[in-house]
C-alpha cells in the first residue's frame, strides 16, 4: 500500500468504502434487521452523494460557484421520467429502462449545462453563481409550463406558457399517459429506481470525477482554479477546461436526478428549489471542498439526520441547524480539533490530509 | 481578495439556508410526534397521520393533526370496543418527507394512515402504501391520481379521499355559476405552480366551456407572485368581469380581496374549499370578505350539535375556529372507525389484514360526519358528498 500514490490510495479507499457500504446495508436489508425509515431513504441518498459529489467538480476543484445544481437535477429527472415512461412497452426489461432514462437525463442536463455554461464560463468573476441561480428559477418556471403526454402515436408535448392550455390540448389518443402535467407535475411515475442503480450511479460518478480530477485536463482544471493567469500564459485553453468541467457536472447531476424522480410516484418542479440548491452545496462544504470522500459522507449522514431527529418533532429543523454550525465548528476549526483531541487521545495526525 | 469574496458569498448563502432551515418553525404548535395513548382497556388500534406541521404549508398540516387528535380523544374517552393510539409526522409538505414520515410511522406500528395532507405528497404516499397493502385515507388529498394510478389507469383499491376531489370541485362550481349566474362574465384567478389550484381550474375551465358559462379572462400567479395582484386585478376589471372565480388557498385571496377593495373594484368573488379559513385569518378584515361565495363540505357555523361540540372543543384546546382540513380529519379518524366496526377488526391484526378488511367494508358504508351527510365511497375511493355553497354575510357563511 505504501508505495501507491497517496491520491491513488484515498480513492481506492473512497471506492472500497462505498462498495463495503452497499454490501452491509444489502446484507441488514436482506435480513430484515434495517428499519423502514433508513430503506426508504437509501436511494435518495445515493442521489444526493452523487449530487454532491458533482457539485464538488464544480465548486471544489474548478473552483466556481453553483448554486442552481438542483436545476440540473430537475432537468434530469423530467427527462429521465418522460424516457422511462414513454419505453414502457419498447423496453420491457426494467433494469435496462432504468440505464437509458438515466443517459437520456444526464444528455438532457448536459445539454442545459452546456447553454448556461456557454457563455457565462468565458467571463471571470462570480458571474457563474448569479447566473445558474437564475438557472435553477428558470427551470422551476419552464417546467410548470410544460404538459407531456405519451399514448401509441408517440410523445406529445405542449407549451403552456398563456396559462390557457391544459391536458386536453395534448389530444391524447385512447390509452394515453399524462406524464408531465405542469405545476402538477409527473403525477404517474412507475417507481422503478432501486438501492442497486443508486449504488452503480454513486460508483460511476466516482469513478468519472476521480479519473477526471487526476487526468491532464484534471489538472488543467486544478491550475485554473488557483490561477487563472498564470495557466492561461502557459497555453491552457480556459474556456475548453472549465466547460469540461461543468458539463461534466451537470451531467451527472442529471443521472441522478432521472434515479430521484423515478423513485417516487409524484413529483414537482418547486421540489427542486433554491433550497435544495443551497442543502447540496452544503454537503460539499461541510464535506470540505475538494473532497469528494467528504461529500459522501456529509450528503449520507445530512440526509438520514432530519429524520433520525423526528424525536425533537416541531423543534427537529432547529436541531439539524445547530448539529450542521457544531459540525463545521468541529471539522474547520484547528483549536477545536486539536481540544477534542486532547481529550479523546486521537492519534495525532497531519491536518491538511484531508485536502487529498 | 477573490477568495475572500467566495468566502464571504459562502458564508452569506450558509446563513440564508440555515435561515430558510429554520423559518418553518415559527408558529410550530407542538403537536408533531407526540402520540395520545389508547387508555388502559385492550389494545389499541394504532393510527397515524402526516402533514407539513413546519414551513409553508403547516397551517393545513396543523389542522389535520390537531382535528384528528380530537376525534381520537372522543373515541378512547367513549371507552368503546375501539380505542386509538395516535401519532403525527411532519412532512413539510414534500413528497420525499412523505415518504420518509410513512416509513418511519410503520417503523412505529402504524397500521391505517389517515393522511398524508397535500396533495402532491399524497400521490407519493399513495403509491406506496398501495405496494405494500396499508389502509390509507386522506382528509384532503384532492387529486384523482391519489386514488387512481393514472400510468395503468388502475384504481389504488385501498386508497380513499374524505374531501372532494379537485374534478368534482371544478365542475360543482361550473355547474353551480352556469346555473345561478348565466349571463355573468366570469374571470379565472389561479395559482400555476401550485397542483390543487391548476387542476380545480382546468376542471372548471372545460365545464365551463360545456355548460356555455362565458370566461372573459383568465390570470396566474406563483408562489413567489402571490403578494400583489395590482397587474391580474387590472386586467380582469378591464377585461369587464362581474364574476371572478378564485380556485386557490385563502391567503392569496386575502391579498386579492383587499387590493380589489382599495381599487373599488367589486364583482362576486366565488372560491372553493382553499377559501376556508380566511375569516379567521389574522390582520385580514373580515369585512372585505361579504358577499364572497365559496363551495365548502365545512361551515363552523353550522348549527347542528356535533359541529358545534367539535367547534368548541377545538378552541378550547387549540385557540382558534377550525377549518375545513380539520374536520375532514376529524372525519377521516371517525370513518376509520366505522369501518372497523364494520368489518369487526381486531387490533391485534397485521396492517395487511386490516387494509383487506377494511377496504371490503368501505364501499357499503354510510357516514355521517361534519363534512357531510351520509358519506359513501365509490370503487375508486373517491367519496360523494354534496358541495355546500355559502356566502358570507356578517362575517360568517349563510346558505344563499
Amino acid at each position: 500500500m505504501k508505495r501507491l500514490k497517496k491520491h491513488t490510495r484515498t480513492d481506492l479507499i473512497t471506492y472500497l468504502g462505498v462498495a463495503a457500504a452497499f454490501l452491509a446495508i444489502s446484507a441488514l436489508r436482506n435480513n430484515g434487521a434495517l428499519s423502514r425509515s433508513l430503506t426508504g431513504q437509501l436511494v435518495p441518498i445515493c442521489c444526493y452523494m452523487s449530487m454532491a459529489v458533482s457539485l464538488n467538480l464544480t465548486v471544489g476543484i474548478l473552483g466556481e460557484l453553483s448554486l442552481g445544481h438542483a436545476g440540473f437535477m430537475s432537468v434530469g429527472a423530467f427527462s429521465g421520467i418522460v424516457a422511462a415512461m414513454s419505453l414502457q412497452t419498447a423496453v420491457p426489461f426494467v433494469p435496462l429502462r432504468l440505464a437509458i432514462a438515466m443517459a437520456v437525463g444526464a444528455a438532457a442536463a448536459a445539454i442545459a449545462g452546456a447553454v448556461v455554461g456557454m457563455p457565462v464560463l468565458r467571463l471571470r468573476g462570480d458571474y457563474l453563481a448569479i447566473v445558474t441561480l437564475a438557472f435553477g428559477e428558470i427551470i422551476k418556471e419552464l417546467i410548470n409550463c410544460l404538459l407531456v403526454g405519451y399514448d401509441a402515436k408517440g410523445l406529445h408535448v405542449v407549451f403552456n406558457l398563456t396559462g390557457g392550455k391544459t391536458v386536453e390540448d395534448l389530444r391524447l389518443g385512447e390509452g394515453g399517459v399524462a406524464l408531465i402535467k405542469g405545476a402538477q407535475g409527473a403525477t404517474a411515475t412507475a417507481t422503478i429506481a432501486t438501492f442497486t442503480a443508486g449504488f452503480v450511479l454513486v460508483m460511476i460518478t466516482l469513478a468519472v470525477v476521480l479519473n477526471l480530477k487526476h487526468s491532464r485536463a484534471g489538472r488543467a482544471v486544478m491550475a485554473l482554479r488557483d490561477n487563472a493567469i498564470a495557466a492561461e500564459s502557459i497555453g491552457l485553453n480556459v474556456t475548453k477546461y472549465k466547460m469540461m468541467a461543468f458539463v461534466t457536472s451537470a451531467a451527472l447531476a442529471g443521472a441522478a436526478g432521472a434515479l430521484y424522480g423515478l423513485n417516487f410516484s409524484s413529483l414537482q418542479a418547486t421540489k427542486f428549489n433554491f433550497n435544495t440548491s443551497i442543502l447540496i452545496l452544503v454537503f460539499v462544504v461541510l464535506g470540505g471542498l475538494g473532497n469528494i470522500w467528504g461529500s459522501l459522507i456529509a450528503a449520507a449522514a445530512l440526509t438520514v439526520l432530519p429524520e433520525l431527529l423526528r424525536a425533537f418533532s416541531d423543534y427537529r429543523m432547529l436541531v439539524y441547524a445547530i448539529v450542521l454550525i457544531l459540525v463545521m465548528l468541529a471539522t474547520n476549526n484547528a483549536g477545536f480539533t486539536a481540544f477534542l483531541r486532547r481529550f479523546l487521545r486521537w492519534p495525532g495526525r497531519s491536518t491538511g490530509k484531508e485536502a487529498a | 481578495m477573490k477568495k475572500k469574496l467566495f468566502a464571504a458569498l459562502m458564508a452569506m448563502v450558509m446563513v440564508l439556508s440555515l435561515a430558510a432551515c429554520g423559518g418553518g418553525n415559527n408558529d410550530a404548535g407542538g403537536d408533531s410526534g407526540d402520540s395520545s395513548d389508547g387508555g388502559s382497556g385492550g389494545a389499541a388500534f394504532k393510527i397515524g397521520t402526516i402533514g407539513p406541521l413546519t414551513g409553508d404549508y403547516a397551517i393545513y398540516g396543523k389542522a389535520v393533526a390537531n382535528g384528528a387528535k380530537i376525534a381520537v380523544d372522543e373515541i378512547n374517552a367513549a371507552g368503546g370496543d375501539i380505542r386509538f393510539e395516535f401519532q403525527s409526522e411532519d412532512d413539510m409538505g414534500d413528497g420525499e418527507t412523505s415518504v420518509n414520515a410513512y416509513n418511519n410511522l410503520m417503523d412505529w406500528g402504524m397500521q391505517l394512515l389517515v393522511g398524508p395532507t397535500t396533495t402532491g405528497a399524497s400521490i407519493a404516499v399513495a403509491a406506496k402504501a398501495f405496494e405494500e397493502r396499508t389502509f390509507m385515507l386522506t382528509p384532503s388529498g384532492s387529486s384523482v391520481d391519489i386514488v387512481i394510478d393514472s400510468n395503468t389507469g388502475a384504481n389504488r383499491d385501498n386508497v380513499f379521499q374524505v374531501c372532494f376531489t379537485d374534478p368534482n370541485q371544478g365542475t360543482g362550481s361550473a355547474d353551480y355559476i352556469a346555473e345561478n349566474y348565466p349571463d355573468a362574465k366570469v374571470a379565472v384567478i389561479y395559482q400555476n405552480d401550485n397542483a390543487y389550484s391548476q387542476g380545480i381550474r382546468d376542471t372548471f375551465v372545460s365545464e365551463a366551456a360545456v355548460k356555455g358559462v362565458n370566461i372573459v379572462d383568465e390570470e396566474t400567479f406563483t408562489t413567489d407572485t402571490q403578494t400583489n395582484f395590482s397587474v391580474q386585478l387590472t386586467a380582469v376589471q378591464s377585461a369587464g368581469a362581474d364574476l371572478v372565480f378564485l380556485p386557490i388557498y385563502y391567503q392569496p385571496a386575502s391579498v386579492i380581496l383587499t387590493q380589489a377593495n382599495q381599487m373599488g373594484y367589486a364583482p362576486t368573488f366565488f372560491g372553493v374549499d382553499g377559501m376556508d379559513g380566511i375569516l379567521t385569518m389574522e390582520g385580514f378584515d373580515p369585512a372585505l370578505a361579504e358577499g364572497v361565495m365559496l363551495l365548502t363540505p365545512f361551515s363552523a357555523d353550522a348549527e347542528d350539535e356535533r359541529t358545534q361540540n367539535f367547534v368548541k372543543t377545538y378552541q378550547a384546546a387549540y385557540g382558534e375556529l377550525p377549518n375545513q382540513f380539520a374536520a375532514d380529519a376529524y372525519d377521516g379518524v371517525y370513518i376509520v372507525k366505522a369501518a372497523l366496526e364494520a368489518a369487526g377488526c381486531t387490533s391485534d391484526m397485521s396492517s395487511t389484514d386490516l387494509c383487506e378488511a377494511v377496504t371490503a367494508v368501505m364501499t357499503s358504508l354510510s357516514v355521517d360526519g361534519l363534512t357531510g351527510q351520509g358519506m359513501t365511497w365509490a370503487e375508486d375511493g373517491q367519496v360523494s358528498k354534496a358541495p355546500m355553497a355559502v356566502v358570507i354575510q356578517d362575517g360568517v357563511y349563510v346558505t344563499p
